[in-house]
Order: structure tokens, then sequence, then C-alpha cells
């Protein structure tokens, strides 16, 4: 009996078959994924380092308070949004899987459609959050003098407010703010722009019927690794950023 | 026949599960994610008055745990790494366990620098300003602000 496993175990590496019983792209896939994770690690964790080096740091909930079209003071809602809808699109790239696995080519063609759509509706959602950010100024006491700034790389009206003629106003707070936060969520917003052309390569594909010529639809599946691996990073982001 | 249909039957309904497990994780991550929101939204409440630093970062704590078990769901459920072979799981998580390492030190060391800083390399005694942490709304109208006052 344990012969028989031994020798099943050596059979497994040498050669004939895959030891991990993944594809050799599939396995690839996640080992990219796991080198990628630790790229967007090093920045998070070096943006932890410094926070961790600074007195002060911004508060999120005052940065991040504003939902379009609304007036009022909404901390984290339309960043909710954009989780909500990230999470969301994962579940149709995960059911596209699915109908590929059941080699069901308008079950994936519906799934894909609606992750791309979803990934589309997130890179809006950021690209309005920045020109709000960008944009959008506020008082800020420089040297004696109100000056407006808005959220960039180099200037941060989110510092500790002190009283200024009779009223509180901010000053300017950690510069390394607006370079983390640009620099994390673009890296991301990067990532989900590749992910949603590739899905647009997928759809494309599956439309003119390859992967039902092929016989399979792995590369569906490999697409909905990265795709996943970005909602995996927007989790991360989104507490970093967002949350604490 | 009778055998096909039994088959039919046997795929239909652990295709039906897996359906079912997909939306299961979906749930669970959206629940997740409200309760991080709402203890987000304890945080907002507490930081108006004068919380103790340690209620805050316990709730910080939580929300942490909730983000990990999130990941979990996302790479066992819908990446499908819990399907995989053992040896094949192993040779992606004992890499990650690296992270373990990378985040303590580097928070210590920014730690370290905050210090070292405050106390001039431990030359100094730091004493800890209060700053106002929440956004006081500015009296002074943003268009008139821009010019210079004494």
């Amino acid at each position: 009996m344990e012969t028989a496993v031994a020798q099943a175990k050596t059979k497994l590496w040498t050669g004939g078959k895959s030891p991990f019983n993944v594809s050799y792209g599939k396995l690839m896939m996640w080992y990219f994924l796991l080198s990628d994770s630790f790229t967007f690690g090093a920045f998070l964790i070096s943006y932890g380092s410094i926070r961790f080096s600074q007195n002060y740091w911004v508060d999120h909930n005052a940065v991040f308070n504003s939902f379009p079209g609304f007036e009022a003071n909404l901390p984290l809602a339309f960043v909710s949004l954009m989780t909500f809808i990230l999470i969301f699109s994962s579940v149709t790239m995960v059911l596209a899987v699915h109908e590929g696995h059941k080699m069901n080519q308008k079950g994936v063609e519906k799934w894909l459609f609606l992750t791309i759509l979803g990934g589309l509706a997130f890179l809006g959602c950021q690209s309005i959050e920045w020109t709000h950010l960008i944009t959008h100024t506020h008082p800020v006491l420089v040297d004696g003098v109100l000056e407006n700034w808005g959220t960039t790389m180099s200037h941060n009206p989110w510092g500790p407010h002190v009283m200024f003629n009779g009223a509180m106003v901010a000053t300017p707070g950690p510069v390394a703010f607006g370079g983390y936060f640009f620099g994390i969520t673009g890296f991301h917003g990067f990532h989900v722009t590749c992910g949603v052309i590739i899905n647009i390569i997928m759809f494309i594909k599956t439309k003119r019927g390859d992967f039902q010529m092929r016989g399979h639809y792995e590369m569906i599946e490999k697409a909905g690794l990265y795709w996943h691996f970005v909602d995996l990073v927007w989790v991360f982001v989104f507490l970093c950023f967002y949350l604490i | 026949m009778p055998e096909q249909t039994t088959a039919q039957v046997l795929t239909h309904v652990s295709d039906e599960a897996h359906v079912k497990r997909i939306w299961k994780a979906f749930w669970i991550l959206l629940i997740l994610t409200v309760l991080e929101l709402g203890l987000g939204l304890v945080i907002y409440q507490l930081d108006k008055g004068d919380p103790s630093p340690w209620l805050i970062l316990f709730i910080k704590g939580v929300i942490t745990i909730f983000t990990v078990a999130k990941a979990f769901y996302i790479i066992s459920i819908f990446m499908h790494l819990g399907d995989e072979i053992r040896s094949m799981m192993l040779s992606l998580a004992i890499p990650a366990t690296l992270f373990i390492w990378f985040i303590i030190a580097f928070l210590a060391d920014g730690n370290s620098f905050r210090n070292l800083r405050n106390t001039d390399a431990g030359s100094r005694i730091y004493i800890e300003q209060k700053v106002h942490h929440h956004y006081v709304p500015p009296v002074v109208p943003a268009e008139k602000s821009d010019k210079k006052l004494d």
C-alpha cells in the first residue's frame, strides 16, 4: 500500500502530466498574480510605513466625503458604491467561467459582457473621484496666508486645523498622502483597465466561437483569475485608504 | 436510457450546487463589506468626540480581520484555489507568508522613525500635541480666501 502511494507520488513528477493538476498557463497566471501581489503589497506596506512615521495623518472621512450630485457630507458612500460594483463584477466573471465549463457560449457572452460593464463603471467612478479630489479646492493656511488647494501629488490641504482670524483653518498635511493615494489607486486602476481590455478580447473571441472550436474555455478561466485578483487588491486598497 | 437521465440529473444538481456556492460567497462578501462600512461609520461618529485610541485601534483591527476573511472567500471560492490540489496551494501559500515579516518589519520601521524624530534620536522627551483631527468647516468663504489676510 505504502509503496503504491510512494510510486504514485514519484510518478507525479516524472513527466507526462501536470504534477499540480493544472495547465501550464493557469499555473503561470497564478505565479504572476503572486508576484503582482508583492508589488501591490510593497506599495501598500510602504504607505503604512510612512503613515506610521508621521504624528499626523489625514482624516479619510473628511477627504472622501462627497457623492456626485449630492452636496451633503457623505463619508464612505461613493467608495462603497465602487466596492459593490467591483464585487458584483467579480461574481459575473465567476459565472462566465462556470458557463465556460458547461461549454455554453451564450452564457459566457452574457456574463462576460456584464463583467466588462462593471469594470467600465468602476473606472468611471474612479475618474469622477480623482477629478473631484484634484479640482475641488479647500482653504489652507500656508505661511500666514490663506490659499486654496486641491488634493494632488504635491499638495495636501487636509492637515491639522488651527485658529486663524477667529476661525478654524486647515494647514498643509503630510505631502506623501497624495502620492500614495494617486499612485496606488492609479496602479490599481491601470490593472482594472488591463482587465477590461483582456475581457473585451475574450468577449470577441467567444463571440467568434474560438473557444467552442478549441473545445474548452480555459482562457476565460485565466482572464477570470486576473479579474478576481483585481477585486482582491481593491479589498485591501479599500481597507488601507478608506477604512483605517 | 435511464442511466443517461440519472447522469444528466446528477450534473444538473452539482451544477446548481456550484452556482449556489458562488452566490453564497457573493452574499458573504456583501455582508462583510456592509459590516466594514458600518464600523467605518462608527469610527467617524466616535472621532467627533474624544475616543480612546485603543478603542479605535480595536475597531480597525476588527475591520482588518473582516478584510482578510473577504480575501479568503475571493481566493478560495471565486478563484477556485480551494478546489486545487494541496501541493499547488502550498506553492502559493508558502511564498505569501513572507507578507507576515514584510508587514511587521516595515510598520515597526515607520514607528521607530517617528519616535526618533519626535525625540531627536532619544535626546529629549516628546510631548504629544492635541491636534484638531476632524474637519471643522471654515468660516472664511472659499472664493475670498486666496487674497492676503493679516
